[in-house]
């Protein structure tokens, strides 16, 4: 069958009747005979766009054509000598933007689904023990157990580094566990790319807080030749407008904490409850946004709606995710800005006042800056709202470290080798100033690891060189 | 997993957890607290370090039995695990020679207060102490308090012992008559916080209080214990949780306390009806 005629395989998903009554996932995947029609379609270009335009540059077309040809153990193996993560990626990168706009098959607009084939690969894959890697010796402390963190341990310990991850939460995984809904990315697939980060000998300590259980001088002290800092940019962003400490007003990383690590939805089974009330606004245009209105959505709210300053086009969601909510009947207000939370005489919110926007010049960001149009002031009624505009780092790590330079956000300065002004220090992920998305994190961690093996390497040169003693001894 | 080495009922319903935990145990400064988790479903609250022995490796926390989790804390016995703990949280308690300092604390809140007002002690300042709960049975960790305290004052709602009426009927007498107060340090319930700082800023003495809001993380990623200081929007749990009473929103900390009222009843009676 000649590449040209076969269908380009669409991704099916869970009708919505039926989805938004539970936190199981919304999307199906490609199944064992798509995926092979799919991979067929790829034409495994000589100098392949998509691969560049990977920020991990996973070798696409090879692990396609493994698929086409049914290795599927050959498949995620291609994958993951760049992605220890494929099963996550595969499901959150805005592919999009990537890979697939890079796909030559975009311009006739059927480009090849290529995450949908990764997660394929990597749902298919078998869980299993992996043989000891040999160690170097050398040993090397994670802080963060998020996608920076994750991919800075799975290279570092086939590098054969011995690697500690310092978890401060009760569960690893970071976003992908207290941000990223089931419905999204299912909580066995977390638990599976966790066993193979187990399986490559990497020790996960949980309930440490780096910069108050244990400092960094604590970490060096321990042993650690070098560490890596993949903390992320937890802290929330609010609006600073009238009215956000009134009940019914959630950070979305509060509400989305109590919803999918403490489980609040299966309350009072699980402990933690939450609120959630009939008629939601969510604001922000990001994934974390269209997560947090999905999930209200899911917890019983009749009416939720994304308030967002600017219009559909520039909201930085993925496409897919942007479809999905809307599918299951999230409301969107684009090019409106709120200004004002209003409560009752209990404190608890009752309402939102906002303003109409139209977009002006581009910024910085080369977006269409929003621009309030005077006197158009609205009131809607709002029993319950999540602010979801964005995160900023926590400055645990930095108050407690004053070597560690960081700009006046609080993101840790790296250069572009990942290095911090902390002598065998490295950071990469949210928590360094620059793109957000899982993927960008795990490119800056291996980024940063290749630069601590050359280090490491350099270091351990020098030293014969130098040291007379051990030069003599080898 | 954290061990259990020694368990007591100080009081009704008040009981200390001795935990066996190094590395809390040596980070650990007056005014700090720790998140646990009692269980697999359990939810995540917060404790005040109410001693830490860096010698042994281990930590004391202090709580009343007052809904599902604290019930079920309860119920451990020595020999048992915490499941999660970590710590120490929170920004260490401000210990100077400040000169006297009047500690008023009420409830469990006495416990909390403990460390601060030995630590105050130890750094040479005049401790005088005022503690207050609704009746006898419900008082805690007098005897240590005695022991770091210059003065120490004892009020019951009902006067079953100590002066009856409230901590802050004794404060007042204390102010009043012309005491030298350098600085007032408060722990307690919220509604008591606030009735101190109302009387302390007629007095112009400066103030501060060590606030309970609701918290889940406590590492500052979620903004559920934020609070109103003097204008800005504060995280207790890195921020705090001491902050200028005086410049605290606690009309604000009150309703946000009430915020899930409702669902703590529901959980707590679920409990029961699973567990007897």
């Amino acid at each position: 069958m000649s590449k040209y005629v076969i269908k380009k395989q669409k991704v099916s998903t869970r009708p919505v009747a039926e989805r938004i009554k539970d936190f199981q996932e919304v999307s199906l995947g490609l199944n064992k005979e798509q995926a092979i029609l799919e991979a067929n379609r790829c034409l495994q270009c000589p100098k392949p766009k998509c691969i560049v335009s990977c920020p991990i540059g996973i070798d696409i077309p090879k692990f396609i054509r493994c698929i086409a040809n049914e290795n599927f153990e050959d498949a995620i193996n291609k994958i993951r000598e760049k992605n220890g993560l494929a099963d996550v990626t595969g499901r959150v990168c805005p592919q999009e933007k990537l890979c697939q706009a890079a796909c030559v098959l975009a311009n006739k607009d059927v480009p090849i689904t290529i995450g949908a084939l990764e997660r394929f690969a990597a749902d298919v894959s078998i869980d299993k023990e992996i043989k000891a890697l040999k160690s170097n010796g050398k040993k090397v402390a994670v802080i963060g157990s998020g996608p920076a963190g994750l991919t800075a341990a799975v290279d570092l310990a086939i590098l054969g580094y011995e690697v500690t991850i310092y978890e401060a939460f009760h569960e690893s995984g970071g976003v992908l566990t207290y941000g990223i809904p089931a419905f999204r990315l299912p909580k066995e697939v977390i638990g599976k790319a966790m066993r193979y980060v187990k399986y490559l000998g990497v020790k996960i300590e949980k309930n440490v807080i780096i910069g108050k259980s244990l400092t960094l001088y604590d970490l060096f002290e321990l042993g650690y030749d070098c560490i890596f800092i993949g903390s992320g940019a937890g802290s929330p962003k609010f609006l600073h407008i009238l009215g956000e400490n009134l009940n019914g007003v959630y950070s979305a990383n509060e509400f989305l904490t109590r919803c999918n690590l403490m489980r609040a939805y299966k309350f009072p089974e699980h402990s933690t409850p939450v609120y959630v009330g009939k008629q939601v606004a969510v604001i922000g245009g990001g994934n974390v946004a269209m997560d947090s209105a999905r999930t209200a959505l899911r917890l019983g709210a009749n009416d939720v709606r994304i308030v967002y300053r600017r219009s559909e086009k520039e909201m930085p969601a993925r496409i897919e995710e942007v479809k999905n909510t809307k599918d299951e009947g999230v409301k969107f207000m684009t090019l409106a800005n709120p200004l004002k939370i209003l409560g009752n005489n209990q404190a608890h919110v009752t309402g939102l006042e906002c303003i109409r926007m139209e977009l002006g010049e581009p910024d910085t960001s080369g977006r269409r800056r929003p621009v309030e149009v005077k006197g158009s002031n609205f009131t809607i009624n709002v029993d319950m709202v999540i602010v979801a505009i964005g995160q900023k780092p926590n400055p645990i790590i930095s108050r407690t470290t004053p070597e560690l330079k960081v700009d006046k956000e609080g993101y840790i300065i790296v250069d572009d080798r990942g290095r911090t002004s902390f002598e065998k220090v490295w950071a990469a992920g949210d928590i360094v100033p620059g793109p957000e998305t899982v993927i960008e994190a795990m490119s800056g961690a291996k980024n940063a690891v290749k630069d601590i093996h050359l280090y490491m390497k350099r270091r351990e040169e020098k030293e014969l060189v130098l040291n007379p003693v051990l030069a003599w001894k080898f | 997993m954290t061990p259990i080495i020694e368990k007591k009922e100080l009081s009704l319903g008040i009981k200390s957890l001795t935990l066996l935990s190094p590395l809390i145990s040596k980070k650990s400064k007056p005014g700090q607290f720790v998140v646990l988790r009692v269980s697999e479903k359990g939810e995540r609250i917060p404790l005040t370090i109410a001693d830490a022995d860096s010698k042994k490796g281990t930590i004391k926390i202090v709580f009343q039995e007052v809904g599902k989790t604290t019930k079920e804390l309860g119920k451990l016995a020595i020999g048992d695990h915490i499941l999660d703990l970590v710590g120490p949280l929170g920004t260490p308690s401000d210990i100077n020679l400040f000169g006297r300092v009047i500690v008023v604390a009420g409830g469990v809140g006495i416990a909390e207060a403990y460390p601060i007002a030995k630590a105050l002690k130890k750094q040479g300042n005049k401790v005088v102490t005022i503690l207050g709960a609704r009746n006898k049975d419900l008082l805690t960790m007098t005897g240590e308090m005695r022991h770091v305290s210059d003065d120490l004052f004892i009020t019951t709602d009902d006067g079953s012992v100590g002066r009856k009426g409230l901590v802050t009927d004794q404060l007042k007498e204390l102010l009043e008559k012309g005491m030298n107060v350098d600085r007032i340090i408060t722990i307690g319930p919220a509604i008591m916080m606030k009735a101190v700082s109302d009387i302390t800023k007629r007095f112009r003495i400066s103030t501060v209080a060590s606030l309970n809001p609701i918290m889940i993380d406590a590492t500052g990623m979620c903004g559920a214990c934020r609070v109103s200081i003097g204008g800005e929007t504060k995280f207790a749990c890195v921020d705090g949780p001491e902050f200028d009473a005086h410049k605290v929103d606690f009309d604000q900390l009150l309703s946000r306390l009430d915020m899930y009222k409702n669902s703590e009843k529901i959980s707590d009676h679920k409990c029961r009806l699973v567990n007897d």
